[in-house]
């Protein structure tokens, strides 16, 4: 029975089989690969990054970028590729220029805006306590 | 002011989430980068004459549109009556680019649903269609006289973009050239 019970969970593995595993000529190659497909988005499932995506276009794509790693493309080149094909959109950190500036800047912003009405309460609050003409509660 | 902050705040949450709900549908499709510059350059074998190459310096001096499309595609069959009605006005040269599909099953889509392409191309395992930057099934991409992408349009095509945007531009060029 125990052995039933572990060739089931073992065959829960069984998905993996489909994927042939990517072979890699070095520790450094691969290092390289794992860090760019996770940066780059997959533009069919665009709430993954291309590591992630079962996607048959992040098949390829994993397939080309283990193809330009091994011809000895450096990482800009290889997002050059992909952003020269896709656009921006397919880095998760979209360069700063012109057209991405707000992107970059709205977290900042909305922070100083809260800072500024935090701080614009406590004021108010402060003036509250001490009362108008000057007198504390008693 | 304090009293009225919480609803200035929700309405324009409420007018920014409005917002975000029209454009939900287009929302996923990306601006291509290619538009304005040359189609980028290819060598595939006819879909119904497998030896013979195409390359796109075969199509210069006349615009015509590259339509990725795939026998797996199911918005490609939606697609089709508008590019059969395209292809009976005779105003512009379809070309079906055929992708990450098998050619038997692509010749049997054509036999089954009817084939309105002036030439069908095949991309069996998607190279191409990654350097068109195609992520969607069907994508179409109008090519001018020179070579160059003037337009691209992904998901289905439809009479509204067929007229507004494809043959507007196509009608545009051959004014251009006469």
């Amino acid at each position: 029975m125990k052995r039933l019970a572990l060739l089931l969970w073992l065959l829960l593995a069984w998905p993996l089989a489909a994927q042939e595993p990517l072979v890699f000529d070095s520790a450094d190659q691969q290092a390289r690969f794992e860090q760019l497909t996770r940066e780059l988005r997959c533009l069919v499932c665009q709430n993954q990054s291309l590591s992630d995506s079962d996607a048959p276009l992040a098949h390829d794509l994993r397939e080309e970028i283990l193809a330009m790693l091994r011809a000895g493309h450096s990482d800009e080149e290889i997002k050059r590729f992909l952003v020269d094909r896709y656009g921006d959109f397919v880095l998760y950190r979209p360069p700063v220029k012109g057209n991405t500036l707000l992107l970059w800047l709205t977290p900042l912003l909305l922070l100083a805006a809260g800072a500024a009405v935090v701080g614009f309460n406590i004021r108010r609050r402060g003036a509250l306590l001490t009362g108008e003409d000057g007198d504390s509660a008693s | 002011m304090s009293r009225t902050l919480p609803l200035t705040i929700f309405v324009l949450l409420a007018a920014l989430l409005a917002f975000g709900l029209r454009n939900a549908d287009t929302k996923t499709q990306l601006p291509s980068p290619l538009i304005g510059k040359a189609v980028p350059a290819f060598r595939l074998p006819a879909l119904f004459e497998p030896q013979r190459m195409v390359a796109p310096d075969d199509f210069l001096g006349e615009p015509y549109l590259v339509n990725f499309w795939a026998s797996w595609c199911v918005t490609c069959r939606v697609e089709h009556p508008v590019i059969e009605q395209l292809a009976r006005s005779g105003r512009v040269k379809i070309i079906g680019l055929n992708f990450r599909d098998a050619p038997e099953d692509a010749k049997a889509w054509l036999q089954r649903f009817g084939d309105p392409y002036d030439l069908h191309i095949s991309d069996l395992d998607g190279r191409v269609s990654i350097d068109f930057g195609v992520y969607a099934a069907p994508e179409s991409f109008l090519v001018d006289p020179s070579g160059r992408i003037v337009f691209k349009h992904l998901g289905a095509l439809t009479p509204d973009i067929v007229a507004n945007e494809i043959l507007a531009r196509v009608d545009a060029m051959r004014a251009k050239d006469s």
